[in-house]
């Protein structure tokens, strides 16, 4: 049952207990977003600007190293993260029709990587290194090699069916 | 508490108990848990092994003579088979299943570990003479390989420290310590090590910049950010073999003068950081890193860094500032790492394969390395093959086999009997090669010659059915949203390289695009601050090289001869669907279609102009675009 | 041997520390985007590339030279890279030099015309970033920038500040505030240094020039002009003259021509913040108090204190910087004097510095809705304006300034350099304390280009030690040894522009250090110029206090010379709202935080949005947002209604908290 309990200012509890892990050293900034990632699942602006704060970082260079390395996402992502591998084994293999068909069977406008139910992200990454099954697709970690456009149609119907079920 | 292996004694010790415990094990059960067999399941499959092995089933085994002692049920790292995977191999038949699900475990379990009869179905079997391979070097795809680097992947469970052992490990280490800095580089240096990360620098060389360095502070550094897309060597041994690596990176921090080593791992690869992570700690507890190494003077601390997405972080200027927690973005050398790398500290950056050969050429000897591939290029390496060919994987060769027998002798020749077309080696940043140049011998100096480079060793088959311009816009793609930024050749000029790239596979090219196109690859290829912009334009200056007709008849002729550029498709009706009733015909502002009521029309490509009006009026959706 | 070969032709080596230094002392202009000497090396703009025989093509900005190197420095395939570089810039480049801010100073420009690039095959800049024109101080064009980095070293590395960095990578690089932020929103302290080393029209000063020109065309008012030191060395640079020329009298002729109805010198109110600030000093020293004290005559300081050293604010000295003295005393005496009403005076500034157009609009200096200082002008926009007069400067017979607050003594003027604020207060301090006549006025110690200054002086038996710090980067390394105990000082002269005013952002180009020291030498020369060096001789000040200032209370006295300071955020932030369009009257929060997620929250947040969707009495008034963790892990799923946070709630109490809701909206 809902207890409700008054809301106060955040303290960052967790994010000071991993930036303490790592005495808060400079070099460990991008261990720390990646622990912090983990913890929230993207980067929100208020977390940057705070360990921007307490690392004594500038937050533009925060937001700098954010924005340069392509696991960090600075916008909440959706229940299921796939990742089609577009590296060039892959590539070759046909990823960039899986993409598409990807991203028109979760309904996703162009420009947008996330469904607007915040169901689905899709994206690319580049080479997994599974290349041997390519093409590869990942869905929340796990691995899908030879992957052709029907058979993750099926798959994401399957996930699609669960969200239906609830 | 584990007991400490401080001394070469204790070291032996360990060693030969641990072949004890191995030896013990009359069975043992591989199952391989290398990334591409665990996207296929084979966790579940150890699983089920494990379970359906477990109690007295030692008792149950009836082919092993003098009586089975124990079996054993472990993981392996990568055999370099992946696409047939998951792999599971049995000792000490020898033999390699392919494709196991948990459906074929039973029948294992009592036909092979009991009786040791060999269940063809699961066996290897050759794509077009369908010959049966039941043991795993006796298949094409291994029978032609030397394994160096990977000489434990898939053998040895990498998890365990006294496997490692077992197989000589740290030995190498032993040794070096028992000679000075100056004693091992020459080693390496005569033993001609080059660089596997790409470069082909000499390893020694190296070394012997960072020895002369008279500083404190030193580090060494091992390069796991295989960024190259469509190579998975370096995971493969760090996730096989990681003590290997470790033990690698140990040697060159005591011949350089470093007591402390960094291993850089991209994002994309956790299991080998776990299996990195564990074998540090592993070895710390046993002693073998930490202070006063084997009871000697040699202290080394070796630490994990994860990377985070970016290709451009291999480049090792870039990989320092990314370990020193900055945005990956290279600085302009000199000063060389050497001379001013970590926190301005003299550093040795190694590739991972580079560092695996390491302990090798310490215990065998440099003439034994010597006798391996080439005068100029010695030992063996690793490539990745991947793409149109039948069997996709990971082999380690000597420097110097041709093309032809990498593809063919081990590749087991281009998918579905297709033509081959080319082979793009060294991923982005190198070039392309055609089947004129099957029978050139890959070795750093006969690539550089024609423009390609070994890179790290990926090598992505193409068959006929390839664009390759559009394999070169792809190329582009990625350099371009791989490009740091920084400076201004190689991110202007990719970027607009892409845009004309883009064009002419959207049949929009003009034949001045050419020189444009060539105009900036010049520019990049001389101006850019780091490897990434100056190789850039590789792949495009070779692909118009050997492929400039094919890029002409995109532009002037409007098609794609592979077929597969979108906008270059052409319309065909299809006679099956036509009911002739010229819908098509009329509605065709250009009269390209033609025929006779009833019967099936046709469409003339060269009259059509692709306005695709005759696709919306046909009511039987005859006209077909591809 | 110490010799290096540069095109066939020997030269000497004498310890440079990279090749551009020798070739250009060679005599060959390396054309540079990113090089300077004050700042690390950055080697992007590939603009320097030379041939070293043996070595291939290296950028001379990051190469040391070596004996024998045989250089080469235009040969082919050098031009071709340059040529490419440049074509490749200004294809991305908005280019629009007819109406650009840097038009004739920009080295973009400069260069193209220099290579006669006619013909650019690239197309044009395929997305156009807004620009940023949120700050008082700057305007940032991001379509302009060529990503030299000279701005983001430069507030890093001199400022130690890194309000700006690069953001994304490939050809999305951009250099820009955190989170894209307006500058406006950020740590951004408006000294505009970055503006002065931009090579492009990418970050420029903001004008003024259109209010002042309305303001002087308009017959209802009248628009007096004050001039701050540092411009009367600057002003000569944009007409031919060289740095350090003092040009007041010109100036004062010009402005006249412009319309201004007097002139007025900044030095003025100088003069009477020393008097200020050195009573205020003595008072602290006496009870030990508050020390050491830190001037506050500079607004980027000041917001630098503000943001960054909350617990130094009650150090600053109280006093109102010049600007804003002479402001409040125009608009408080001179207004009545003249029977103006004070929203008809028009005070405008000519100030060689970005940061007091900020301070001017600072709302402690507004009384009634009208501001002290109206309008703030640079060195350059003043030379701009009197341009765009046709008014031939260097023709104009020199005029001098109006009384009274014309009148100055040295000790006002050398305000324009660093550490003239310091010996200013020393040469008034001395005399206050110890009654005795200062014979040499010359501090000298205070005075040049090095980062940090000590000095210590006799007042009287008691040793004050005094520290001169110039450029934000030297002021936060000084700042720390200061807490950590390591120094100790009685009083702190700041300025966040290395050299001082002299060097402020709205000085011409090129604002370098060399151009920066001949300023410093022309304010010095002025001082000596004039007759008198101390600011309590100074007969208009003197009559000032007796007519006007001793009759106030010192309440009044402090609202018109003194000011306040209050701590400042840095940066402003925001959450993600995923429907409603920010007007509702509830907010709606689900987390997605990790813990959360695994308990389920996505699917309850799905499930809010399509039934508040749904509902258009719920819909118009209730937004739903996605956030990071509430810090409520335990009672995972947390969702927030308001400022309320429920834990445990699963996709089953939908319906509960849609009533919740409702309630909460009155639906
Ligand atoms: C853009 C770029 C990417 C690179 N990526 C890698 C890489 O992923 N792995 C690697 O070992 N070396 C990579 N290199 C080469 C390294 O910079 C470096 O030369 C190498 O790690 C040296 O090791 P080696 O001498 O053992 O080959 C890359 C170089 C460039 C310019
Ligand atoms: S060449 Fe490309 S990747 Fe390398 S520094 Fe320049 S922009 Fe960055
Ligand atoms: S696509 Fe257009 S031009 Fe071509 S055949 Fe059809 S109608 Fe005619
Ligand atoms: S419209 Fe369709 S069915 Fe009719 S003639 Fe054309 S292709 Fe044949
Ligand atoms: S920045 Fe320079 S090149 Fe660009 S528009 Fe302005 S003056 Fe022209
Ligand atoms: S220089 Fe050329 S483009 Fe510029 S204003 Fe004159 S005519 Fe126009
Ligand atoms: S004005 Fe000063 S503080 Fe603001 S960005 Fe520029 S250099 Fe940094
Ligand atoms: S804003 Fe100016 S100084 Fe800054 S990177 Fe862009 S062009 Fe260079
Ligand atoms: S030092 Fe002078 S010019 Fe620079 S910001 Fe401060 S007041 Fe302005
Ligand atoms: S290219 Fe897709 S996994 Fe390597
Ligand atoms: S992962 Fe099993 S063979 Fe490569
Ligand atoms: S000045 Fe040398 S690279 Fe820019
Ligand atoms: S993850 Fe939701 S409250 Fe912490």
């Amino acid at each position: 049952m809902a207890v409700a309990i008054s809301a106060s200012q955040r303290k960052f509890e967790r994010v000071n207990e991993i930036i303490q892990k790592h005495n808060g050293k400079k070099s460990a900034l991008i261990a720390i977003l990646q622990e912090i990632q983990e913890e929230y699942r993207y980067l929100p602006e208020e977390i940057l600007t705070y360990v921007a704060t307490a690392m004594d970082l500038s937050p533009a260079t925060v937001f700098g190293v954010a924005t340069f390395y392509a696991q960090f996402s600075l916008e909440p992502k959706g229940k299921y993260i796939i990742k089609v591998c577009d590296g060039t084994a892959c590539h070759v293999r046909g990823s960039g029709p899986l993409y598409k068909s990807i991203r028109k069977k979760v309904g996703l406008q162009d420009g947008k990587f996330t469904t607007e139910d915040m169901n689905f992200t899709v994206e690319t990454v580049s080479c997994l290194g599974a290349c041997g099954l390519a093409p590869v697709v990942t869905i929340n970690e796990k691995v899908y090699g030879q992957m052709t456009p029907e058979g993750i149609e099926i798959i994401i119907e399957k996930l699609m069916g669960k969200e239906d079920n609830q | 508490m584990v007991q400490k292996i401080n001394s070469q004694q204790i070291l032996t010790d360990a060693k030969n108990s641990a072949i004890e415990r191995l030896e013990h094990d009359s069975i043992r059960v591989l199952i391989c848990a290398g990334t591409g067999c665990v996207a296929g399941g084979s966790l579940e499959v150890a699983a089920a092994i494990q379970t359906a092995t477990a109690g007295d089933m030692k008792t149950q085994v009836s082919f092993i003579e003098d009586g089975c002692e124990g079996i054993a049920v472990k993981t392996s790292g990568c055999h370099g088979f992946c696409a047939m995977g998951p792999l599971v191999r049995i000792e000490p038949l020898g033999l390699l299943y392919c494709k196991v699900t948990v459906e074929d475990v039973p029948e294992i379990v009592e036909k092979t570990i009991k009786k040791g009869e060999t269940i063809e179905r699961l066996a290897y079997r050759h794509p077009s003479t369908d010959e049966i391979y039941p043991v795993e070097h006796e298949i094409p795809f291994y029978k032609n390989q030397t394994r160096i680097g990977l000489m434990n992947c898939g053998i040895i469970d990498p998890e365990d420290l006294g496997e490692y052992l077992a197989h000589d490990g740290y030995q190498a280490l032993a040794k070096v310590l028992g000679m000075n800095s100056q004693e091992v580089v020459d080693q390496i240096k005569a033993a001609g090590l080059r660089g596997r990360g790409g470069g082909g620098f000499s390893t020694g060389q190296k070394w012997q910049f960072a020895l002369n360095e008279d500083r404190e502070q030193k580090y060494v550094i091992c390069n796991g950010d295989e960024g190259d897309p469509g190579a998975f060597m370096d995971r493969s041994i760090m996730e096989g073999d990681p003590h290997k690596v470790i033990e690698g990176l140990m040697i060159a921090g005591y011949a350089t003068g470093a007591n402390a080593g960094y291993l850089y791992v991209r994002a994309e690869y956790p299991l080998a950081v776990k299996r990195l992570r564990k074998a540090i700690k592993d070895a710390e507890e046993a002693g073998l890193l930490g202070e006063n190494i084997l009871g000697t003077d040699f202290s080394f601390k070796a630490l994990i860094k994860e990377g985070a997405g970016a290709f451009v972080c291999g480049e090792e200027t870039a990989l320092m500032a990314s370990i020193e927690g900055e945005r990956g973005m290279p600085k302009p050398k000199p000063p060389f790492p050497a001379q001013k790398g970590l926190w301005g500290c003299p550093t040795t950056i190694n590739n991972v394969e580079t560092l695996a050969n390491v302990p090798n050429i310490i215990l065998k000897g440099v003439e034994w390395f010597r006798s391996l591939g080439t005068d100029k290029s010695p030992g063996t390496k690793t490539f990745a093959i991947t793409g149109d060919v039948a069997n996709t994987g990971l082999i380690e060769v000597p420097m110097g086999l041709t093309l032809r027998e990498i593809l063919f002798d081990i590749g087991g020749g281009i998918r579905n009997n297709k033509e081959f077309k080319a082979v793009q080696i060294g991923g982005p940043s190198g070039g392309c090669l055609t089947p004129e140049h099957l029978d050139m011998p890959l070795d750093f100096d006969s690539l550089a010659k024609v423009g390609a480079m070994i890179g790290s060793g990926g090598l992505v088959v193409m068959d006929n059915e390839t664009c390759i311009v559009e394999v070169a816009r792809f190329f582009m793609e990625f350099t371009q949203n791989e490009s740091c930024g920084k400076c201004v050749l190689c991110r202007e000029g990719t970027k607009r390289m892409l845009e004309i790239l883009q064009r002419i596979v959207d049949g929009e090219g003009e034949m001045k695009d050419i020189d444009n196109l060539l105009d900036i690859a010049y520019a990049v290829k001389d101006g850019s601050l780091c490897g990434l912009g100056k190789t850039a334009p590789n792949p495009v200056l070779t692909t118009l090289k050997y492929f400039y007709d094919e890029y002409v008849a995109h532009i002037q002729d409007k098609k794609c001869p592979a077929g597969i550029c979108e906008a270059l498709k052409g319309y065909s009706i299809n006679a099956d669907k036509c009911k002739g009733c010229s819908k098509c015909a009329r509605v065709c502002p250009v009269g390209a279609i033609t025929g006779e009521i009833k019967k099936p029309y046709k469409l003339d490509q060269d009259k059509c102009i692709k306005c695709g009006a005759c696709v919306s009026a046909c009511p039987f959706n005859a006209v077909e675009v591809g | 041997m110490n010799q290096i070969i540069i095109n066939n032709h020997s030269y000497e080596l004498n310890g440079e520390e990279n090749l551009l230094k020798i070739i250009r002392k060679a005599g060959i202009e390396l054309p540079t985007f990113c090089y300077h000497s004050e700042l690390s090396v950055y080697g992007a703009c590939r603009m320097c590339l030379v041939e070293v025989e043996g070595q291939g093509i290296v950028a001379a900005c990051s190469t040391a030279p070596r004996p024998g190197m045989k250089i080469k420095t235009h040969t082919g395939r050098l031009q071709h890279i340059r040529r490419m570089a440049l074509e490749l810039l200004l294809a991305n480049h908005n280019r629009e030099c007819t109406t650009c801010e840097r038009s004739g100073s920009c080295k973009l420009q400069d260069l193209a015309e220099r290579f006669g690039i006619r013909d650019i095959r690239f197309g044009h800049r395929d997305q156009m970033l807004p620009v940023d024109e949120s700050s008082t101080s700057l305007v940032r064009d991001p379509n302009k920038c060529i990503l030299c980095g000279d701005c983001v070293r430069m507030c890093r590395e001199v400022q130690g500040i890194g309000v700006l960095d690069f953001a994304n990578r490939g050809s999305n690089v951009v250099v820009t505030p955190a989170f894209n932020k307006p500058l406006a929103e950020v740590d951004c302290v408006n000294c505009g240094q970055c503006a002065a080393i931009c090579p492009t029209g990418a970050l420029v000063v903001k004008s003024e020039r259109p209010d002042v020109w309305k303001a002087l065309q308009d017959d209802t008012k009248t628009v007096i002009v004050q001039i701050a030191p540092a411009v009367r060395v600057a002003i000569g640079e944009e007409f031919g003259g060289k740095p350090g020329d003092i040009e007041l009298g010109k100036l004062a002729a010009a402005l006249r021509r412009l319309g201004f109805s007097k002139i007025f010198d900044t030095s003025f109110a100088a003069d009477l913040t020393v008097m200020e600030e050195t009573r205020e000093f003595l008072d602290r020293l006496q009870n030990n108090d508050n020390l050491p004290q830190f001037t506050s005559c500079c607004p980027a300081w000041v917001k630098y204190a503000e943001q960054y050293q909350a617990e130094l604010l009650d150090n600053l000295s109280s006093c109102k910087s010049p600007q804003q003295m002479f402001g409040s005393v125009a608009k408080e005496f001179y207004a009545k004097e003249m029977n103006i009403k004070p929203e008809d005076l028009i005070v405008v500034s000519l100030m060689p510095c970005s940061a007091k157009k900020f301070e001017a609009r600072r709302e402690e200096f507004a009384h009634a809705g009208v501001r002290d200082v109206d309008y703030v002008l640079t060195t350059q926009e003043i030379a701009r304006m009197i341009k765009e007069a046709g008014i031939i400067f260097s023709e104009l017979e020199i005029e001098s300034l109006d009384m009274p607050f014309g009148f100055t003594t040295g000790a006002g003027v050398i305000f324009g350099a660093t550490g003239g604020v310091a010996e200013a207060a020393l040469r008034a301090a001395y005399e206050l304390v110890t009654n005795k006549t200062l014979e040499d006025v010359n501090f000298k110690i205070v005075r040049g280009m090095e980062g940090i200054k000590e000095a210590s002086v006799d007042l009287n038996g008691t040793t004050v030690k005094i520290a001169v710090v110039h450029g934000l980067g030297n002021v936060k390394a000084l700042l720390k040894k200061i807490r950590n105990g390591e120094v100790q000082y009685d009083l702190v002269e700041v300025m966040a522009c290395p050299g001082g005013c002299v060097g402020g952002a709205g000085q011409p180009f090129p604002n370098d250090t060399e151009a920066r020291k001949e300023r410093a030498k022309g304010i010095y020369r002025a001082d000596r110029m004039l007759q008198l060096h101390k600011s309590q001789e100074s007969p208009v000040i003197n009559n000032f206090y007796k007519e006007h200032l001793e009759k106030l209370t010192h309440q009044e006295l402090h609202q018109l010379l003194h000011t306040d300071y209050g701590n400042r955020r840095r940066i402003a932030s925001g959450e993600i709202t995923l429907t409603g369009n920010g007007v509702e009257e509830l907010s709606v929060s689900v987390c997605v935080g990790t813990c959360c997620y695994l308990g389920g929250s996505y699917d309850l947040l799905q499930n809010l949005m399509q039934k508040v969707e749904a509902d258009p009495s719920l819909a118009e008034k209730v937004k739903i947002q996605a956030t990071f963790c509430f810090e409520n892990c335990k009672g995972s799923p947390s969702l927030k209604i308001g400022d309320e946070i429920f834990s445990k709630m699963g996709v089953e109490d939908t319906e509960k908290i849609l009533e919740m809701i409702r309630s909460r909206v009155g639906s």
